[in-house]
């Protein structure tokens, strides 16, 4: 299964309600105001660094563009994907869960 | 693979309805098959041909239908949800058609991947 | 346009399950009201069903709803024609169709309720229960 997971974490709980409810080895994908959990120096870094060891964490490039988010503000172990590299994990993953 | 897709919000205060356009686009070039792009909740509002964006920001309700008209995309908006918010046939941009919630599960139901995008 | 024919795809004989995951309290948006139409339209295809309740979704379940004073349709009582269609999957023998209403736990207790608030009957599950439900979905919508 797929979880993605599109809000700020300091706006939503959404972060934590997907980390609770996600199976060990079921990867990750933030996308849009998500892209601000993967980047460092924040006081949810601890949280996600320890999701990025029991997933794999993918981060959607376009929407850390937008956002003025370099590839060297993202927490170590995150992965970058475009829509393409998005639909790829869709379709390799089964199931996708969207925790809004 | 056989993609379903559900559009939750509209096409300016959320991003869901873009992000929803560039997935599918992107599943679509790499030769998947889209069944159906179901459009709830205030994604009804895609479908308004009276929306006018600026001319220099992007045109949501143009884009889907243009994508419908390439490549044959089923863009289905609920009816419930629709008529609630005003959008009828009289206002219904081309590329979409009005049906019931019965499509949404349907679709879930054919797809191997139904894929949600909201707020 | 409407006037034309409804397409439809061949779902003969495929049974699917279906997680409605309810995360948002009603009234103040109308997430909770739009979720329980999926739900009941659901019933007619026959498919596995989880109704799930989750973060501020376990308000929508709590008894005693009285939305008058804001003129706004209190749709408390779909919920008890959700617990009927889910009483009427448990009975029916010819048909393989397993309905459950969910509610996780962690979050019910955060916010100070326990089932006995609840207006319909409810399976409470841990997270890392509910974890394991969702994971075995085949579409899971709302969230």
């Amino acid at each position: 299964m797929l979880h993605m997971m599109n809000k700020s974490p300091f706006e939503r709980n959404s972060l934590d309600s997907m980390i609770r409810l996600s199976k060990k080895g079921s990867p990750v994908l933030l996308l849009e105001d998500g892209v601000y959990a993967a980047t460092k120096g924040t006081t949810v870094a601890d949280q996600v660094t320890a999701m990025v060891g029991d997933h794999a964490v993918y981060v959607l490039g376009p929407d850390l563009q937008a956002r003025a988010i370099g590839e060297d503000r993202l927490l170590d172990g995150v992965t970058v994907v475009d829509y393409g590299g998005f639909v790829d994990l869709v379709v390799e993953h089964g199931t996708t869960q969207s925790w809004l | 693979m056989k993609i379903g897709v559900l559009v939750n919000e509209g096409p300016f205060t959320h991003q869901a309805s873009d992000t929803a356009y560039h997935f599918v686009k992107a599943a679509i070039e790499k030769g998947h098959d889209v069944l159906r792009v179901f459009f709830y909740y205030d994604g009804v509002n895609n479908a308004n041909k009276l929306s006018e964006p600026q001319a220099d920001d992007r045109n949501l309700v143009k884009l889907w239908g243009d994508l419908a008209k390439e490549h044959n995309l089923d863009l289905v908006v609920c009816i419930a949800a629709a008529l609630r918010r005003g959008i009828k046939d009289e206002i219904l941009a081309e590329g979409f058609r009005i049906s019931g919630l019965g499509q949404l599960i349907e679709v879930g139901i054919a797809a191997d991947r139904t894929v949600m995008f909201g707020d | 346009m409407s006037e034309e024919p409804d397409l439809h795809f061949d779902t003969e004989g495929i049974k699917k399950k279906f997680m409605f995951l309810n995360r948002k309290a009603p009234y103040g948006t109308v997430y909770a009201l739009e979720i329980l139409e999926m739900v009941l339209i659901s019933a007619a295809f026959e498919q596995h069903a989880c109704i799930t309740f989750v973060d501020d979704g376990v308000y929508q379940i709590v008894k005693g709803h009285d939305t008058k004073a804001l003129n706004m349709k209190n749709f408390s009582p779909m919920y008890g024609v959700i617990e009927m269609e889910k009483e009427d999957a448990d009975g029916d023998e010819d048909e393989d169709m397993v309905w459950r209403i969910i509610v996780e736990k962690e979050s019910m207790e955060a916010r100070g309720l326990t089932a006995d608030n609840f207006s319909i009957d409810v399976e409470v599950l841990s997270s890392a229960e509910l974890a394991d439900v969702i994971e075995d979905m085949d579409v899971v919508l709302g969230g």
